[in-house]
């Protein structure tokens, strides 16, 4: 029990009679990153609403480092260094104003915690008295990290920080998170961004609000046993039309530069795709088998949650 | 006290960085006591009167030449019969007319009561209410002259009657209601306004999150407003006094402190309006919808309350303005002190209680 | 190959900050065309030019063979648009969102009720065709938000990152439409943060401080920087935003 920094058992809540969450439990240790994984819509945002206690839960309970977040919510708030979805500071104030307000609301002082969010801060002093709304996207997002950070918490929940950043100012973000993991902090967070399972050490994979998978990344990887064929070429679009059009209906999807394909039962040899691309007059293919990524493993998951129809939608 | 502080500063930083709302804040309220103001002013410059005069005698040659050399009459017509009253008045010929009681100067003197009557045209109400205060203020004049010697009060009786509009209240009533109305407008939708922006962009989120309490954050809010809602209450008292030549014959102190009781309730009242709209529009809505018509309507500002039908009279009392016009008429013009208006303080005392208690209840310490 | 967008030296300034530093780019009929840049790298600025909602400061720029100065608003019956933040009413239903846009184009009524239905079809939603938008999952709005800012057959679609937190079934779906609307001789230009989706692309155009740093097909481009990826691409060219 030591080891856990949240808990939670049974998490179901809806809006206007619409499931957003259904039965979520899951536990994660102190001083890890645990990545919550899923489009917008899977319920990321009312779930780390709930963990910040600005919500309440319908059924069942969170618990943060032990505080229920209905009962508790006052100390909850304290120990949590929650970043909404949205921009969330003053836009009319200064990096600087925004930074001291917000220390003073939580009874610190900027210097007091100034080795925590130094990393952080560093980016952004030479923009101190520039107003809030003026910055750009990604140092929007680190402003807000540094707001969290001010009153030392012992845990970081962050809602979709990285949406709509651009693909440098993530990785920045991603160091940042990992020095923070290395003194000590637990991190929880929400991404719409498959490749960022990858820099978590335990992972959920999210749909239509419930939890289709919790594990690390290659564990969920490995788990599947998905058997995938990776095809490059110069017509992709081309190459994945025609693949659709295999007699054993597997799976063809898009991966970047190449098609991905997961055989269904029957199973598929490089040998038999090779030869049925040729037959179709495509020279140039590269067959060749590769481990599936977290995103792979979304993919068949949803897919098969919108095929047994389980995901109440049905469209 | 250091996190109240630091969000009164805050608070501060935000009005300060949004000029446009300053120049409104400011400039409204000023505009508004200008216009109203002129229009009632302007006006009383060579009014149209006819004069009816049963006496003909020396005293009612006097009264009219009293009135004609006033600068605001003209007399346009010498009436011979009341039949006529009508036609002057409809016909635009006269905006009122002044009627002497026959034996006016035989009966002055004694138990009997001199009559003047003023038949004045409301249709144009304001008008027809600077026009009888106006005379009732020469005919006062007059009569105090007369009655120097021995003083005798209310010799002359002036009976006014204001036909399509009876019962006027007086010139002095609109610029208390005005003050009353901008002061509580303003105020309460200065508060609405920027609680309901804290959560239309997100930064209340991050503000329930913090350790703040609801009434901390409630207090922040208000304080830096009192501050500007003060000194806009010293910019309308100010206009009034220098402008419209509004006096204050009662204590500027007990003046004051009404002003700032009345704009820290009405900036209550904006708070509790935020902790139910969701946005800016609607914050603004509420506090249009349900302060301003009611105000201008219900608060004896333009129609005296004691004309309302039982259930609006009954409905007048739960408008705050209607106290307030009635503390500052009393201090201002009545020149009376705390002892004659300490029940409206009292009134508007508990509503400012009841307001802030019901924000900090009402406060939503979760998002939904 | 037809050019229906063709800039050179597109600049915009606001006051001293120069957003569109000197752009020189085109685009062919049916190409999908990817920008890709930071936040704050100028590509909504120019996206907007192209719309004939901004006015370049200087540069001569034609889309759809007219001027963005003189013809922008004919140039605005040519194209189509959708943006992340672009939503349908939510409060309309489906056929009632696709009616009021037909309308907006001046689309005839009974190619309206043509269009439903192909649509109808292509995206399965006749069973709901009267459920108000709201209702609908993200995904779904974007691939019928997509369809409907293509009804009328413009000649270019200009998409501002269409699949923001998409799902990844769902955003393949959407990319199946565009390659089809481009297989119709519609040229798709598209920004986006998704790195794999650049790769779809057939040229990209990666913009930084205002300025175009590379543009190239997603091969010839990892060629040219040695790397493996867009991704690496992108991240050796774009500088780290400037606050």
């Amino acid at each position: 029990m030591e080891d856990v920094a949240v808990k939670a058992e049974g998490i179901s809540k809806a809006y206007n009679g619409h499931r957003v969450l259904e039965n979520i439990s899951f536990q994660i240790e102190k001083g890890e990153v645990f990545g919550f994984i899923g489009p917008d819509g899977a319920g990321k945002t009312t779930l780390f609403r709930i963990l910040s206690s600005l919500i309440l839960p319908e059924k069942g309970e969170a618990f943060v480092y032990g505080l229920n977040v209905v009962d508790k919510y006052r100390d909850v708030r304290n120990i949590t260094g929650y970043v909404a979805e949205r921009f969330s500071l003053y836009r009319d104030l200064t990096v600087e104003e925004n930074i001291r307000f917000f220390a003073t609301v939580f009874g610190t002082t900027l210097s007091e915690n100034y080795d925590l969010i130094k990393d952080v801060y560093r980016n952004l002093e030479p923009f101190k008295n520039r107003r809030a709304g003026r910055l750009s996207g990604g140092m929007k997002q680190k402003l807000a990290l540094c707001r969290a950070l001010i009153h030392r918490p012992q845990i970081l929940l962050l809602d979709e920080s990285t949406t709509g950043v651009d693909a440098v100012s993530r990785r920045e973000f991603w160091e940042m998170l990992h020095k923070l993991k290395a003194g000590g902090m637990t991190i929880a967070l929400t991404t719409s961004y498959m490749d960022e399972a990858a820099k978590c050490d335990r992972v959920a994979l999210l749909y239509n609000g419930r939890i289709m998978k919790t594990g690390s990344p290659d564990g969920i990887a490995d788990s599947f046993g998905l058997d995938l064929i990776q095809v490059r070429s110069q017509r992709l679009y081309a190459v994945k039309k025609e693949l659709e059009k295999l007699p054993s209906a597997p799976s063809v999807s898009l991966f970047g530069d190449s098609v991905h394909v997961i055989s269904g039962e029957k199973g598929l040899s490089l040998e038999d795709i090779e030869g049925f691309l040729k037959k179709r007059g495509f020279e140039d293919t590269q067959v060749e088998r590769s481990r599936p990524g977290i995103e792979d493993c979304f993919l068949a998951l949803s897919r098969g949650y919108k095929k047994k129809g389980t995901d109440g939608e049905g469209y | 006290m250091k996190r109240f502080a630091g969000f009164v500063i805050k608070e501060f930083l935000h009005i300060f960085r949004d000029y446009r709302t300053m120049v409104i804040l400011f400039g409204i309220p000023v505009a508004q006591i200008l216009i109203f103001g002129f229009v009632i002013t302007n006006e009383i410059r060579d009014v149209d009167l006819a004069v009816l005069d049963m006496s003909r005698d020396e005293e009612t040659r006097g009264i009219t030449e009293r009135v004609e050399a006033s600068g605001y009459f003209t007399i346009q017509k010498r009436l011979e019969s009341p039949g006529e009253i009508e036609a002057v008045l409809r016909s635009g010929t006269a905006r009122a007319v002044i009627v002497f009681g026959q034996r006016f100067a035989e009966r002055l003197p004694g138990e009997d009561k001199a009559q003047i009557q003023i038949v004045a045209d409301a249709s144009d109400p304001n008008t027809a209410t600077l026009v009888t205060n106006y005379l009732n203020a020469i005919f006062t004049s007059y009569e105090m002259e007369l009655v120097k010697p021995s003083p005798v009060p209310h010799l002359i009786e002036t009976q006014e009657r204001m036909v399509y509009n009876p019962n006027m209240e007086g010139v002095y009533m609109f610029v208390p209601g005005t003050m009353a109305m901008i002061l509580m407008l303003i105020c309460a939708m200065m508060t609405s306004i920027t609680i309901a922006r804290e959560k239309e962009t997100g930064t209340m989120e991050t503000l329930l999150v913090s350790p703040l309490r609801p009434f901390q954050i409630i207090a922040g809010k208000i304080t830096p407003y009192i501050v500007l809602s003060f000194i806009n209450a010293i910019t309308i008292l100010l206009l009034s006094y220098f402008v419209f030549g509004l006096p204050v014959h009662g204590s500027l102190v007990l003046l004051l402190a009404q002003c700032l009781l009345y704009t820290v309730m009405a900036l209550s009242l904006g708070i509790l309006i935020s902790t139910v709209s969701n946005n800016q529009v609607t914050a603004m809505m509420i506090s249009m919808f349900t302060l301003m018509i009611p105000t201008i309507l219900l608060s004896g500002f333009i129609y005296p309350v004691e004309n309302m039908p039982p259930l609006l009279q009954w409905l007048s009392y739960i408008m705050p303005p209607r106290y307030f016009i009635e503390i500052i008429k009393n201090i201002m013009i009545k020149g009376t002190g705390i002892l004659f208006v300490w029940q409206q303080t009292l009134v508007i005392a508990a509503m400012t209680v009841v307001f802030v208690g019901a924000s900090v209840l009402n406060f939503k310490v979760r998002l939904e | 190959m037809e050019k229906v967008i063709e800039a050179v030296d597109m600049t915009k300034k606001f006051g001293s900050f120069v957003a569109n530093d000197s752009l020189t780019f085109n685009v062919g009929r049916g190409e999908i065309f990817g920008l890709l840049g930071a936040n704050g790298a100028g590509k909504t600025t120019a996206i907007r030019i192209m719309c004939g909602l901004l006015r370049p400061t200087s540069g001569k720029i034609t889309v759809a063979g007219m001027n963005v100065y003189r013809q922008a608003e004919r140039i605005k019956r040519r194209i189509g648009y959708m943006s992340q933040s672009f939503s349908l009413y939510e409060d309309l239903t489906i056929l009632e969102n696709i009616r009021f846009y037909g309308g907006i184009y001046g689309l005839p009524e009974r190619v309206i009720r043509r269009k439903s239905q192909e649509l109808a079809e292509k995206l399965d939603f006749w069973r709901i065709r009267n459920s108000l938008i709201g209702s609908l999952p993200p995904g779904w709005k974007q691939k019928l938000s997509f369809s409907i800012a293509v009804m009328h057959r413009p000649d270019i679609v200009f998409l501002d990152e269409p699949t923001s937190g998409v799902d990844p079934d769902t955003r393949r779906q959407f990319w199946d439409l565009i390659y089809e609307t481009a297989a119709e001789g519609i040229t798709v230009f598209v920004t986006t943060h998704y790195m794999d989706e650049a790769e779809y692309c057939e040229r990209v155009c990666i913009m930084a401080d205002g300025r175009i740093e590379a543009t190239g097909s997603p091969a010839d481009l990892k060629e040219l920087y040695g790397a493996g990826s867009i991704d690496d691409v992108f991240v050796k060219i774009a500088r780290p935003p400037r606050g």
